[in-house]
């Protein structure tokens, strides 16, 4: 393996450039380094004025999502010598506005995840003394849509999100879901509201990439399928008993 | 509820569309296409087929055969073309286009189901 491999970042400030260009720094290529390693490396030794969010280095913050040659990939968990000999090519997430180089706003993501109502909802709370029992057949109906990190990978490969910024999108939906499937919680039909409309669920049309680029192996994809046998049992409910379903 | 979306309707003929083209289409190709022109299976026969044809409950089975693939691929289809050729804004035509394709194709097979 040779020591050294080059990395490609593309290099941006909107207040300044006219448009995003590549600027190349050879790093060393240690089998145990992730790119984010090489990031990290090039902003202590190469050009500190480089830009970039990360912060945990172990796939639970969700923090340091980007683009690597051209795959929507957590940096700390993508390792370099997969792409030995290079170049690799580090690119911000795509479907985001870029704030300065491999930083995108992620306000969008946030306003639509606090819409799709992700906590656990109770018409009446119980006493701070008494439990919530829930069996593990109970637990495992939702844990693996609780294992999103909100890094917004999905959101990066997703089309349908790329070329309408209102569609809810796939970890948001997931998220409902989520809480939706959990034993405790009542506010399904408060976040059908959200999710049945237009820009919610029927967006969606099943390209399946949130699911293949997910790090958490959450399928948002299966989530929102699912999600619209139930909206549209509704919407049959409510067609056959039109009083009954208000 | 707010904004309630039509999408359920036409999902639900989609998603029946697509059990029926993956479930029930291979089969009757299999049979109408494959097994009974190349004589791997000895077919029923003009006559029979023709009395079991003009059965009632036949024809239903068939125009459903014909029809939810049909609305199954419109929904498809104008995805396709909302995504794919990128022009949502003809969404008015399309919608018109492709549902409406697959209405006056469900109306051409009843038409021809009935007469025979």
């Amino acid at each position: 393996m040779a020591n050294r491999i080059t990395i490609e970042v593309t290099r941006y400030d909107p207040a300044q450039d006219e448009k995003p260009r590549f600027d190349s720094f050879e790093v060393p290529l240690r089998k145990e380094w992730v790119v984010l390693d090489a990031l990290n490396y090039i902003k202590d030794h190469l050009d500190g004025s480089l830009t970039f969010r990360w912060s945990c280095r172990m796939g639970v913050c969700g923090s340091c999502g980007m683009t690597v040659n051209g795959v929507p990939k957590l940096t700390c968990a993508t390792f370099l010598s997969d792409y030995a000999p290079g170049p690799v090519r580090v690119e911000p997430m795509k479907n985001f506005p870029v704030l300065k180089d491999l930083v995108v706003d992620t306000s969008d993501f946030l306003v639509k995840l606090e819409k799709s109502k992700p906590w656990i909802i109770r018409k009446v709370e119980k006493p701070l003394d008494e439990e919530y029992f829930q069996t593990p057949e109970q637990l495992e109906a939702y844990k693996q849509y609780s294992m999103c990190i909100n890094c917004m990978l999905c959101y990066a490969a997703c089309p349908v999100y790329g070329l309408d910024p209102l569609f809810i999108g796939p970890a948001a939906i997931a998220l409902a879901q989520r809480y939706n499937m959990d034993s405790r919680d009542e506010g399904a039909s408060e976040r059908m509201d959200i999710l049945s409309q237009h820009d919610g669920i029927w967006g969606c049309t099943f390209v399946g990439e949130c699911t293949q680029v997910c790090p958490k192996h959450v399928d948002p994809a299966g989530a929102i399928q699912q999600y619209k046998l139930t909206a549209t049992m509704e919407w049959v409910k409510a067609l056959v008993l039109p009083r009954g379903s208000e | 509820m707010s904004k309630r979306s039509n999408e359920p309707f036409l999902w639900l003929l989609f998603s029946a569309g697509g059990v029926v083209s993956a479930l029930l289409m291979p089969i009757h190709l299999l049979l109408f296409a494959l097994a009974f022109p190349l004589g791997w299976l000895d077919g029923p026969g003009y006559e029979k087929l023709l009395v079991l044809l003009r059965h009632p409950m036949t024809r239903v089975y068939l125009l459903v055969l014909c029809s939810l693939p049909l609305f199954h691929w419109a929904h498809r289809f104008r995805f396709t073309l909302y995504d794919g050729l990128q022009i949502k804004h003809l969404s008015e035509f399309i919608n018109v286009f492709c549902y409406g394709g697959a209405t006056v194709g469900t109306v051409v097979a009843a038409c021809l189901l009935w007469s025979i």
